[in-house]
Formats: structure tokens, C-alpha cells, sequence
């Protein structure tokens, strides 16, 4: 039973640390494939210094010169009334990363490169493109809209382009002795992958956050694994005394003791990576294929392992063991050979022990306060870890403050005795609660941060990109012509000019905008002076982005130089989450006055939400723009709104799982002490309560704690996600998230742990209530 | 003048499940105990007299043969209704004391009473100056001597002014002086409160102090 116990806690706290890890992957891959959808590459390209095509010569001179690059055809295709970006690859060549993961899932090699080929699309594009085309429709979530996969020969053959190549991409693993190939010669340019990119920035912020939850997770495995551990011992401390006092020598005992410990991890962690990865994929199909990545590639059918991630594994759940386990050893290395049992004692000791964990408490909160004055990354993850830490161990003594209020506010009998006695049983499960409370903390923080996250990066998406199209061109001579085609058919044309220039010492780009509804009612400002927008179109004022203003603690009514020695005042600060750098915008004319060769070639266009899609269409097919050059706002959000969605399905799946452990936590714990249970409430059943009565008070008991745990958790949890939001962010990548709380998640949390509290606290109090009467007069048996 | 059987057991069985076959423990014992009145019962460790007592208080059914207490006949009733038997009527002291840990002094002496309905705070105060303990009604249980546990298991199973009061060996654990004193407030105690009395004990001395005795050998009473 001891036996058991350790290995299911032991494997579960296993399985919550790789299950985090696959989720954490999973969304890693999520958001890669988000921010790719966005028109962003990972990869150098290599495109034609003119026109749009590169001849296979080139492409064959390439590879022969010994420079690994993987070909693609892109092309318009139109298809009953509407236009898609055909893009054609090589799947033998192309990087990994390129083709979403389900897609390389859901393909089939050999149909894949035969006629009548494969075409891969996004449901929506999918769904319409069906019986329009020979070729087989596969629908993949991730593929963004508008845009089809297929081989490159079918591309070659749908868009009739004989055996061109439009880009090479160069793949990340170049061989090393290649002379770097001439480009100039073959008549290429370079272009390195989008820099910059907002997204990708943002999501470099969620991973961080995620990477903090992760670990956390583990912490909360590691409680666990040293609880049931110290239970297990606890529990077999008469055997180790009897083994002993017959003459066993201590070190025997002791490499006896290891070498079962090592036994049982080892066990206990190969079944817990295997429920990670199962109960993973069988919670989110999604997470499958990162899985297969991370356990190993599946090939012809067979899972082979990556060793490294399993090593990885097991040696948490080993090491995770050892340090669990070293208090345990120690305690026992000095135990007293002929010291009676004395399961009452603990009573004193504890209390001892509550002060000295108070002082601890007090010691860590002055370490985050210290942290929390410092600056920098370690300070800030010193900051979180003390906090946690703290409220960890302020738990019991809070509740035990709790308890007592309630004892001497109870007035019945049945009530003081329940509220003390529970007091006096929180040293047996204080370890369990504060399992718990991380539990519940995690939970809560992964809540609002995912949340807040979601919230303002939709938010933004929908302030920044207010305009329903944006239209890059090629160079300002077709901005222009685009600019006055575009004016009678929107119904505002709005440009967005801009130079890249230093400022304050560091490089920042210099937005030019007109004055427009759009920005006076969309533009997330934090700070503003009156009349903001007023001020910024005639050239009195600049609006600075956060970064800038954190980083010159700039505000409304300061000072700032731009370049030229243009000296003006900051009107307002916007948020920009993601971008690494400065960005500063004024009036255009004040901009174009001083700068008259700067970049006119980007706008936006505003126009009924119904006809945007129609617009951009035309615009490409009167133009021959590239579809990457004009975004169509919706369709981008809706995309990313369904990448968020995916990513809450991840945090949910968290957050069963770490509440999960903590009820087995709660379980074991209350299996070990039901032993010392019968002794307590035995006395109560000779004066006349029923044993149904004291099962159901044994269930109230783990309620109340639970609830209780659950009510000190949302102020940890909320200022674990401040910490994370508005410290380790700041610090990480220079700007903040504003928080978001939601209180209806807690309520439902606080369901779900009273429900865990329930069914871990069931099966003991059922047993209690089926006790055999003989089994409690037991304890007032004479002889012991 | 025979007053009313605060305790009846009439013809009473009780074996248990054994490595070979049922342990008969008790084999057609018989008694009666009127209200005021004091019994010792003494026999060999191992002859049945925990056993015969746990039968006394309700706490345990026999296999055969009557229990009755105030007139109740224990074999019909159900688990709670046993229990509202116990929690009304019947106080037991027990050799290991069986305080609750959790309650001061004070608490653990009101808590049958209390339990019962019948919390009398001036009683218990009563009870607490009688047994010594008037000092110590803040402390825990684990502060004080075996003893002073004792006592307070005397005051609680006396608070509620129950009919029986049984005792299984409540001065085995006590040296010899201590057991005295223990033993002669709580006779005082029994006394003053007129409850029925029945004590296991193996000591002659301790018996010799009851009004009456009985011996359990081989399962009945001689
Ligand atoms: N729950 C039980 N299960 C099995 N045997 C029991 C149980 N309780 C008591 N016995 C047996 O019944 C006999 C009488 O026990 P007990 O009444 O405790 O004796 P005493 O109190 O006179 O020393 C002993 O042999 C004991 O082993
Ligand atoms: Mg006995």
C-alpha cells in the first residue's frame, strides 16, 4: 500500500513535469505556426534581383556549389471567382517548420508527388476549393488563409510555369567547408527572415511565462514526491527500529533503503513519462504531434525514443527522489534505537517547528522585498521564487490562525472539537495543503496571465490594426498610383510614412499619420496630454511607444529630440507590445517637411468590413501585388483568436493535471494519518457519535481545508501573474501587460478543488465509516 | 430494597473469528446492576472481561442473549440509536485514559455532557475542584501526568450524570498511590452522582473496595 502510494505519487508528479513540457512545446509550436501564418519567414531567402522567377540553372549551379536551398513556386491561382496564393515546395527538400506539423501528419507521401497531387488548405479556403480542383483537398487549422500547399511540380503544372522557381529558401544547416556562393553572379539577393516581427516578440514573452509555470509545476511534483516519501517513512519507522534493535547495522538499512528509493523512482518515472505522454494525447489531440517530436520520431509505425528526453525524465524523478528522500534518511540515521512510538508528540514539536517556519516566511519575504528593489532578470525570477516560497509556508500558519478563530468562535460541541482537531491535524497534511495551494496558485496565475495575454493582444490587434487592409508596396511610385486608385473605391486611404533613425542613442523608426477617427478612437494610448491628436497633426507633439518611454522614463509635456535636431514634446505614450525598439509617430507633414525622401509606400485602407476581402483581391489582381504585401486584418485575427483558443484548451488540460496530483497528494496523506485517525475518534464513537457521522465530518474537514487553501491561493496566484506580467516581463522585454482578473475562473476552480478535496477525502472517510466496530475498540485495548 | 437494573445481561455469547475456528470468549454470562450500586470484575488477562464490558456499554453486539440498558434492549437498535444510548447513558473510562488530544481540560470534561444536552457549566466546575484539576482546565491533555489524565476522564465520564458508568482497569496504568487517590474520588464521585458501577480489574485490592465481585473463568462468571 506504502508502496504504491509512492510510486502513483511519484508518477504523477513525473507525468504533471513532462505533461508541462509537451504543453509548453506544444504552444512554442503554436505560436510559431501563428506567427509564420503571419506572414513571417524563419528562413533566409534567396529572391531574384528582377522579375519573379529564378531559373532551374540557377537552382542546380546552387545545390552543385554545395549550398543546401529548397525551392518555391508561388503563384496566383484562381479558382471559381477567387484568388490563392499557390505555393509550391519541395517536401523532400523543404526545412522543418515550413509545412505545419498535422499537415505533414494528415499527407500522404506517394499521393503527396503523384497525380493528381495533394492541395493543403485552411478549412474555410479548403471547404470552398473542393471539386474545384483535380487534386485532393486536405483541410490543416494552421494553414493561413488564402494561401494553398501543394508539391512544386503540381504548382508548376496548376500555374503553368514551366520548371521556374520563384525563391530558395537556405536552409539553417549550411555544411560548413561551402565557399559561400557568389549571388551577384546568379543574380539573387538575400533576404534575412522578417526581423522584428511584433508576433514573434510577443510570443517570446508568452514562452518566457510559460517556461516560469513549468517550473513551477515541477515544484509542485516535488512537494508531492516529498510527502508521500516522508509519509512512507513515517509509516514504516517501527520496522527500521525493530530491523535495528534485531542488529541490523545502520549502513545496511541505509543502502537498503537507497537502493529500493532508486528502485521505485526509476519505476515510478518510466510510468510517469508514459502517463504524461498519454494522458497528453488523449486530452489534446493537438499536442499529439509535438509529442511524437519530443518521446521520439515516428517511423514506419514504431516509436523510437529520444534518449535525451527520457534521461531527462528519469532523472527528475530520481533526483527528485533524493532530495525528497534526503530529510527522511536523515531522520532516521538518528533515531534512537529504543525511543518509544510517540504519535502525540509531534503535536509539541510542530508547534516548534510553526515558529521556526515563520521566521523562514519573514526571511523570504525580505529576500523578494530586496529582489524587488534590484533590477534585472534573476532579480525579478528571486522576487517570484521568494514569494511562492513564502506563501508555501505561511499556509499552515495562517490556516492554523484560522482554525483557532474558528474554534473559539464555534459554540457546540461537535464544532469546537471539529475546528480544533483539525488544527491539530495540519502538521500531517500541511504538505499536502501547500501542494495544493501552488496547485491552486499556478492555476489562477496561468489563468490571468493567459488570459490578460489573450485580452491585450487581441485588444491591440484591434487597435493597432484598426485599418481593415494594409497595403505594403513595392515602391513609393506604385503607393502613389495604388494611393489615388484605392480613394474613390474606400472609404479612407490612410498613409503610414515613416524613416528608421536613431533615437535617444538608439535605433527607432519615425511614423508620419495624418489625423483620422481611426486613431483618435482606436489607438491604445497609456498617457496623454489634451488634445493629443490635435497636437501630434500639426507637428507640436510626438507620441513615444512604451518601450522608449520606459527606457528615457519619458512622460506628456517632456522634452524630445529627434533627429535634425527636431526638438519636440511627447504628446502621449502608446503601447507596442512586442517591438524591441523605439517608435516614435507625429504629423506627417511635420515629418515629410523634414524628410522628404523617406519610405511612402505603406498605408492602410478603411473600408466596409463585408467588401475588404473583394478589395484586396482586386488590388491583387490589378496590380500583381504579393499577397504577403497586403493583410487582411480580419482573417488574421480570426486566425490568431483560434490559436488562443488552442493554446486555453493546453492551460485547462495544466490545470486538471496539477489539480489532479494535489488531490492524490491530499489522498495519501489522509490514508497515512487514517491510521492515527481511529486512535482520535475512536473516544468519540464510545461517547456516542455514529461512524457515518464521523466519516461525513472527515469529508467536511478536507472541504474546509480545501476551501480554505482555495481562498489564501487567488492573492498568491494574482501576484504571481503581477510578478510575471509587470516585473519579469518589464525586465525580459521591456514592456508591460496589463493585468486582467476573472473571477468567474475561480469560482469554477473553487468547484473543482472542492471536488478533488472530496474524492481524495471519500475513500477514507467511506472506509472509516465501514470500520468494523471491533477494529476502533482496538485502541482501548490494553496490551499495545 | 432492590432498586431498578440500570444494567441487564442475561445468557450472554460472544465468540471470535480465530486462526482455528471461533474463540469462544464469553460463554452464557448473566448479571445485574441495579442503579447505585458498584461491581468489580476481576478474571485472568485474556478471559473475556474487556470483552463483556464493550457488550455493557453498547459498543460492540453479542453473538447471543441480552444486553439491556435503562430497559433497552441493545441487540434491536441501530447504529445511531446505539450511539444516542451511549452519547444519553453510558460513560466509559479506559485504561489508556483516551483523552481528546485536541481539547483543553476543560472541553474534554463538558464534552459527553454537552454531546448529551446536559452541559452544566457550575457542575463541571464542581467536578474539576473535586478531582484536583481546577489549575489546570487550560492545559492539553499531553501536558499533564497519567494521573491527572485520569481524572479527567473520571470528570468527563461523570459530567453528564449518566446511569452506568463502566471502567476498564482506569488505575492499570497509575502506580499504586496514584491509583488510590484516583480510585477514591471517583467512588466518591459514583456515589454522589447514585450512577450503577462496573469496574474491570485484576487487582484484589481495587476489587475489595465495590460492593460486590464477580469472577470470569472459562467464559461465565463464577
Ligand atoms: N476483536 C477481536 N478479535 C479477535 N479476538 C479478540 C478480539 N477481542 C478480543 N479477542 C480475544 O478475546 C479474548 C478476551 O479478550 P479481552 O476481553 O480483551 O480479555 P481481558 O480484557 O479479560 O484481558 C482474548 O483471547 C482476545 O484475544
Ligand atoms: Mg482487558
Amino acid at each position: 500500500m506504502q508502496l504504491l502510494t509512492m510510486v502513483i505519487g511519484l508518477a504523477l508528479a513525473t507525468a504533471l513535469w513532462s505533461g508541462v513540457q509537451a504543453i509548453n512545446a506544444e504552444a512554442r509550436a503554436s505560436y510559431d505556426q501563428a506567427a509564420r501564418a503571419l506572414g513571417e519567414t524563419q528562413f533566409t531567402q534567396l529572391i531574384p534581383e528582377e522579375g519573379n522567377t529564378i531559373p532551374t540553372e540557377t537552382f542546380v549551379a546552387l545545390r552543385r556549389a554545395g549550398v543546401l536551398v529548397s525551392p518555391l513556386l508561388e503563384g496566383r491561382l484562381q479558382l471559381d471567382d477567387e484568388n490563392y496564393q499557390l505555393v509550391g515546395f519541395d517536401a523532400l527538400t523543404a526545412p522543418m517548420g515550413l509545412v505545419p506539423n498535422e499537415a505533414q501528419q494528415q499527407v500522404d507521401i506517394v499521393s503527396f508527388f503523384a497525380p493528381p497531387y495533394q492541395i493543403i488548405a485552411n478549412p474555410e479556403d479548403a471547404g470552398r476549393i473542393r471539386g474545384l480542383t483535380d487534386a485532393t483537398v486536405i483541410a490543416v487549422d494552421t494553414v493561413s488563409p488564402g494561401v494553398l500547399l501543394t508539391d512544386l511540380y503540381a504548382a508548376q503544372a496548376m500555374l503553368v510555369r514551366g520548371d521556374e522557381v520563384s525563391r530558395l529558401l537556405l536552409l539553417p544547416n549550411q555544411p560548413r567547408n561551402g565557399t559561400p556562393p557568389d549571388l551577384k553572379q546568379l543574380k539573387l539577393v538575400a533576404r534575412s527572415p522578417s526581423q522584428g516581427n511584433d508576433i514573434s516578440r510577443l510570443t517570446g514573452s508568452f514562452h518566457l511565462n510559460l517556461t516560469a509555470f513549468g517550473l513551477l509545476s515541477f515544484a509542485v511534483g516535488l512537494f508531492i514526491v516529498h510527502g508521500t516519501i516522508g509519509l512512507a517513512f513515517e509509516q514504516r519507522r517501527g520496522l527500521f527500529r525493530t530491523l535495528r534493535a534485531l542488529g541490523m547495522p545502520l549502513r545496511m538499512l541505509l543502502v537498503l533503503l537507497m537502493v529500493e528509493l532508486l528502485f521505485v523512482s526509476l519505476v515510478a518515472g518510466g510510468a510517469g513519462m508514459v502517463l504524461g505522454y498519454v494522458i497528453a494525447s488523449v486530452l489534446l489531440p493537438d499536442v499529439a504531434a509535438t509529442l511524437r517530436g519530443l518521446y521520439g520520431a515516428e517511423i514506419d509505425g514504431t516509436l523510437s525514443i529520444r534518449p535525451i528526453w527520457w534521461a531527462a525524465g528519469m532523472a527528475i524523478a530520481v533526483l527528485g527522489t533524493a532530495v525528497a528522500a534526503a530529510g527522511s534518511i536523515a531522520k532516521i540515521i538518528r533515531m534512537p534505537i529504543l525511543a518509544p512510538a510517540q504519535p502525540r508528540a509531534w503535536a509539541l514539536l510542530s508547534e516548534r517547528r510553526m515558529w521556526l517556519q515563520g521566521i523562514l516566511v519573514l526571511a523570504l519575504l525580505a529576500v523578494a522585498l530586496i529582489a524587488s528593489q534590484l533590477q534585472g532578470l534573476v532579480a525579478g525570477f528571486a522576487l517570484l521564487g521568494g514569494l511562492l516560497l513564502a506563501a508555501a509556508l505561511a499556509l499552515p500558519i495562517i490556516l492554523s490562525l484560522l482554525l483557532f478563530l474558528a474554534q473559539h468562535l464555534a459554540r457546540a460541541p461537535i464544532p469546537s472539537w471539529f475546528w480544533a482537531d483539525t488544527r491539530q491535524q495540519l502538521p500531517g497534511l500541511s504538505l499536502a495543503l501547500m501542494a495544493l495551494l501552488l496547485a491552486l496558485a499556478t492555476n489562477i496565475g496561468v489563468g490571468t496571465m493567459v488570459g490578460s495575454f489573450r485580452t491585450t493582444f487581441l485588444g491591440w490587434l484591434d487597435q493597432r490594426l484598426a485599418s481593415e487592409l494594409y497595403v505594403n508596396a513595392r515602391s513609393n511610385q506604385e503607393a502613389e498610383v495604388l494611393q489615388s486608385y484605392l480613394a474613390p473605391r474606400a472609404d479612407a486611404v490612410l498613409p503610414i510614412w515613416n524613416i528608421e533613425a536613431r533615437v535617444a542613442g538608439l535605433p527607432a523608426e519615425i511614423y508620419g499619420i495624418i489625423d483620422h477617427a481611426t486613431y483618435r478612437d482606436n489607438w491604445p494610448l497609456l498617457e496623454a496630454a489634451d488634445s493629443v491628436w490635435q497636437r501630434v497633426a500639426s507637428g507640436d507633439g510626438a507620441l513615444v511607444n512604451e518601450q522608449l518611454a520606459l527606457r528615457e522614463n519619458l512622460h506628456p509635456g517632456d522634452s524630445l529630440e529627434l533627429p535634425g535636431a527636431w526638438q519636440t514634446i511627447v504628446a502621449g505614450i502608446y503601447s507596442d507590445y512586442g517591438n524591441p525598439n523605439g517608435q516614435v509617430i507625429v504629423g506627417l507633414d511635420a515629418l515629410v517637411k523634414r524628410f522628404p525622401d523617406l519610405q511612402r509606400q505603406r498605408f492602410g485602407i478603411r473600408i466596409a468590413p463585408d467588401k475588404a476581402r473583394a478589395l484586396a483581391r482586386t488590388i491583387r489582381d490589378e496590380f500583381g501585388l504579393p499577397a504577403e504585401r497586403i493583410i487582411h486584418q480580419a482573417e488574421l485575427k480570426s486566425f490568431s483568436v483560434q490559436i488562443f483558443e488552442r493554446t486555453f484548451t493546453v492551460t485547462a488540460a495544466l490545470n486538471v493535471l496539477t489539480l489532479a496530483v494535489a488531490g492524490f497528494a491530499i489522498l495519501t496523506s489522509l490514508l497515512t494519518l487514517s491510521a492515527m485517525r481511529a486512535a482520535q475518534v475512536a473516544p468519540l464513537w464510545a461517547m456516542g457519535l455514529t461512524r457515518r457521522r464521523l466519516a461525513l465530518l472527515e469529508l467536511l474537514r478536507s472541504s474546509a481545508l480545501a476551501l480554505m487553501t482555495l481562498v489564501l491561493s487567488i492573492p498568491v496566484g494574482i501576484l504571481l501573474a503581477w510578478v510575471l506580467l509587470t516585473v519579469i516581463n518589464v525586465e525580459a522585454f521591456g514592456w508591460r501587460l496589463p493585468m486582467r482578473l476573472y473571477p468567474t475562473d475561480w469560482a469554477w476552480l473553487a468547484l473543482w478543488s472542492l471536488i478533488a478535496a472530496m474524492l481524495s477525502a471519500a475513500w477514507p472517510a467511506y472506509l472509516l465509516s465501514r470500520k468494523p466496530p471491533a477494529e476502533l475498540l482496538k485502541v482501548f485495548a490494553n496490551e499495545r | 430494597m432492590t432498586r431498578a437494573a440500570v444494567l441487564t445481561i442475561s445468557d450472554v455469547w460472544k465468540s471470535f473469528p480465530g486462526d482455528t475456528g471461533p474463540i469462544e470468549v464469553l460463554r452464557g454470562v448473566s448479571l445485574d446492576l441495579p442503579g447505585g450500586d458498584t461491581l468489580a470484575l476481576t478474571g485472568e488477562s485474556g478471559s473475556g472481561k474487556s470483552t463483556l464490558l464493550h457488550l455493557a456499554g453498547a459498543l460492540d453486539a453479542p453473538n447471543k442473549g441480552q444486553v439491556s440498558v435503562l430497559g433497552h434492549a441493545t441487540h434491536g437498535l441501530g447504529d445511531s440509536q446505539r450511539a444516542a444510548l451511549r452519547r444519553d447513558h453510558i460513560s466509559v473510562v479506559f485504561q489508556q485514559f483516551n483523552l481528546i488530544p485536541s481539547l483543553n481540560v476543560r472541553d474534554n470534561i463538558s464534552f459527553q455532557a454537552r454531546l448529551a444536552g446536559r452541559g452544566a457549566p457550575e457542575w463541571c466546575a464542581t467536578l474539576a475542584d473535586k478531582l484536583g484539576l481546577a489549575d489546570h482546565l487550560t492545559k492539553f491533555p499531553e501536558q499533564l501526568s497519567g494521573g491527572q489524565q485520569q481524572r479527567v476522564a473520571i470528570g468527563r465520564a461523570l459530567a453528564g450524570r449518566p446511569a452506568l458508568v463502566l471502567a476498564d482497569e482506569p488505575t492499570g496504568n497509575l502506580d499504586e498511590a496514584t491509583g488510590d487517590a484516583v480510585l477514591d474520588v471517583m467512588l466518591y464521585l459514583v456515589r454522589e452522582t447514585d450512577a450503577a458501577l462496573l469496574m474491570v480489574t485484576h487487582s484484589k485490592r481495587v476489587a475489595g473496595r465495590m460492593a460486590r465481585r464477580l469472577h470470569l473463568r472459562g467464559g461465565q462468571l463464577v
